[in-house]
């Protein structure tokens, strides 16, 4: 039997590769970001390049995954659930690569004061990644642990449109340039963004979970 | 060359078999998409056939204990009316089992002939109608609750999990598509046992098949053809509506279906319970159809109830009561229209003599005899005739009918030990029977109870003697004493016109 499954196996290590990946670009978010806060551009921008590198490897291991599930036409029942997964778990990578860009791009002048919010902001969002991911992992192995995690997603999802809401507030009430308020919010605004797109992937996951009971 | 022609209406409850009754074996697996349909059905195809030969003989001998069709064109014209009827009745849209039409088509010939039709076999096949679906909702319920605590506890992948259920789905298939043949055969080909129009097939000198074992085969590459050429369209149309389960409550749904079958066609199982001192289960012809719909609802009912369609349970009552009805019917007017337009024999001419002998042995069974004593020496010629014989002299009920048809058939029986000692499948003799038996070569009998006594009287290891309760009769005994009464039969009972 163990010779029959290797090549299942195989597939199996390969998901799992997919999903760490994520984990590592939402950790490279959260060390660039501290990076920039701190004003060491020069790791920020290390940071930056191994998280594009990320970005890119898992999108080849993501087309690699869905090429094997539809031509050796495994999990038939949950082919689309998974398929769907893997492309909304895909945009929420490609939204913490797009927003690191961003910052190297438009370089925001982030006062002082705003820097804890922020990085407070970057850990709430990615700890809901974390948990996104967590909830992924479930989902192929455990799916009643499926619902803890997609909980934690939520209740970090939550966090990080608080301390959005804190940065907004606390912008548009100083006194500062209308574009400088206006920059910090569309940061602020993108990184919520990242837990967001999290929260939906949770949403898809809850659904796939019901499917997959027998 | 008539013989095919007779056959034939067999062949095709076969194909008709074979083409909407895949589905119960890979209906899950093939319309999930867990199995392509060309491996579906060369795996259903060859174990059908293989369960056909090997282990068609229990399901058919009940059938035979329903009515013994003696005649081929009696066959013929059963068969063909009880595959018209199935056919007009899924045309129709109405729920219709082959099995029970065909009950239905025996009765039907029974009624016809004036041939006596066993009440007890008739109620043993009639319960297993009901605690068929029964049991595959209980075995389908439990192997559920049992398969996902094993589940929670493994911890699978989704990909492993699914390769587990695929190779699973394909193994109990294959088992299911055995014991679907061994168990089916019986409608598509046990009508015919009786007047088997083949004799032995010797193969290179490797092996024997005999002309039963040659019915089977044919019935079931009929059954095979029948998955090929039409499954694939049944699979896509029916099973889509009936199996809109997941895979691995497919595969729990099967494996009920596997214990069901298994349960109304093992005759290793019946032997066990019978030594075991356990009361057996009969071995009867279901419908595939009703236990999966049995097991699908036993799964529905473990996860909560939710989604069963209770209308569905109401049909398959409905088809109960119709099918078996219908296809009497069918049976009975064809019957009479083979035998008085195209003049064909549809029942061998049987002959049935009342003498002190046959009415000691009536008493031995437990029969008052008394009232026959007008008829001594007398015969009676027609089972009809003898039938209508024996109303006349007292309201006999159908189980006293079977006793009194069993013990006046005049059924010439030479013990020849040299054709049964040299028998392709040997007999299952001890050394005291094999003695016993070679003792009474030569010896002629009139009735099958006398040589069964003889036997009886010659050495006790022969078993319990005639008479005594079905229920308690081995299997084995039954079926050593109907092989020789076929080898020791003057005339055989094939009968072409």
């Amino acid at each position: 039997m163990d010779i029959l499954l290797r090549n299942t196996h195989g597939l199996e290590r390969q998901i799992d590769d997919y999903l760490d990946l994520v984990i590592r670009g939402s950790l490279l978010f959260r060390e660039g970001l501290k990076c920039y806060c701190s004003g060491d551009l020069e790791h920020f921008s290390a940071n930056l390049r191994d998280l594009d590198a990320i970005e890119s490897t898992a999108d080849v291991q993501r087309r690699a995954i869905e090429t094997r599930l539809y031509s050796e036409t495994l999990i038939p029942e949950s082919r689309g659930d998974v398929l769907g997964l893997l492309e909304s778990i895909d945009r929420v990578l490609n939204r913490i690569a797009e927003t690191l860009t961003q910052f190297d791009v438009e370089m925001p002048d982030l006062i002082e004061e705003l820097k804890p919010l922020f990085l407070e902001l970057t850990d709430a969002s990615m700890a809901a990644v974390e948990s996104m991911v967590s909830a992924g992992r479930s989902y192929f192995r455990d799916p009643e642990r499926v619902r803890d995690h997609i909980n934690k997603a939520m209740f970090y999802e939550h966090e990080a449109d608080l301390r959005g809401d804190q940065i907004k507030r606390t912008v548009f009430r100083m006194d500062l340039d209308l574009s400088n308020k206006i920059h910090m919010r569309y940061f602020a605004f993108h990184i919520e963004g990242i837990s967001d797109e999290a929260e939906d992937v949770c949403d898809r996951l809850a659904i796939a979970t019901i499917k997959r009971s027998l | 060359m008539i013989e095919w022609l007779y056959i034939s209406t067999g062949l095709f409850l076969g194909w008709s078999l074979g083409a909407n009754h895949a589905v119960n074996v890979f209906g899950s697996a093939v319309s999930s998409r867990m199995v392509r349909f060309r491996t579906a059905a060369i795996v259903a195809g060859v174990f059908a056939i293989l369960g056909a030969v090997i282990s068609g003989a229990g399901t058919t001998r009940t059938l035979t204990t329903l009515g013994a069709v003696n005649a081929l064109a009696g066959c013929f014209t059963v068969a063909l009316a009880v595959g018209l009827t199935v056919t007009w009745m899924t045309m129709i849209r109405l729920p219709v089992s082959t099995s029970q039409a065909v009950v239905g088509g025996i009765v039907g010939w029974n009624l016809f002939t004036g041939s006596p039709t066993d009440t007890y076999s008739l109620s043993r096949i009639v319960s297993t109608w009901l605690v068929g679906p029964l049991l595959s909702a209980l075995f389908g319920f439990l192997a559920f609750k049992v398969v996902t605590a094993l589940l929670r506890g493994r911890r699978l992948h989704i990909l492993t999990l699914d390769a587990h259920t695929r190779t699973w789905l394909l193994v109990l298939g294959a088992v299911a598509s055995y014991l679907l043949g061994a168990n089916n055969i019986a409608n598509v080909m046990g009508m015919f046992v009786p007047a088997v129009p083949f004799g032995d097939v010797p193969f290179n000198g490797l092996f024997t098949l005999s002309g039963t074992r040659m019915l089977f085969f044919l019935g079931g590459l009929a059954i095979a053809v029948g998955i090929l050429t039409y499954g694939e369209q049944v699979m896509k149309t029916v099973g889509r509506d009936l199996y809109k389960i997941t895979p691995l409550a497919g595969l729990v749904v099967v494996f009920a279906e596997v214990l069901v079958l298994f349960l109304f066609t093992s005759e290793s199982l019946e032997s066990f319970l019978l030594h075991a001192g356990l009361p057996t289960i009969p071995l009867v012809p279901l419908s595939s159809t009703q236990v999966v719909i049995g097991a699908v609802i036993g799964v529905g009912l473990a996860k909560g109830g939710r989604g069963i369609n209770y209308s569905v349970l109401g049909k398959i009552a409905g088809g109960w009561a119709v099918a078996p009805v219908v296809a009497g019917l069918s049976c009975y007017i064809a019957l009479f229209v083979v035998q008085n337009v195209f003049e064909l024999e549809v029942v061998k001419t049987s002959s049935y003599v009342i003498d002190t002998g046959v009415r000691q042995e009536l008493s031995r069974r437990g029969l008052d005899s008394r009232a026959l004593a007008t008829l001594d020496g007398k015969t009676i010629v027609g089972s009809a005739q003898f039938r209508q014989t024996l109303q006349r002299i007292h309201p006999w009920s159908e189980k006293e009918m079977v006793v009194l048809f069993d013990c006046a058939d005049l059924d010439t029986l030479v013990v020849d030990t040299v054709q049964a000692f040299t028998q392709s499948e040997p007999l299952p003799l001890t050394p005291q029977q094999h003695q016993s038996l070679a003792a009474l070569h030569g010896s002629m009998f009139e009735h099958r109870w006398e040589l069964d006594q003889a036997l009886v009287t010659a050495d006790s290891t022969w078993g319990e003697p005639a008479g005594t309760s079905p229920r308690k009769q081995s299997a084995a005994f039954r079926q050593l004493r109907e092989r020789l009464h076929e080898i020791f039969r003057v005339h055989p009972q094939l009968s072409v016109r």
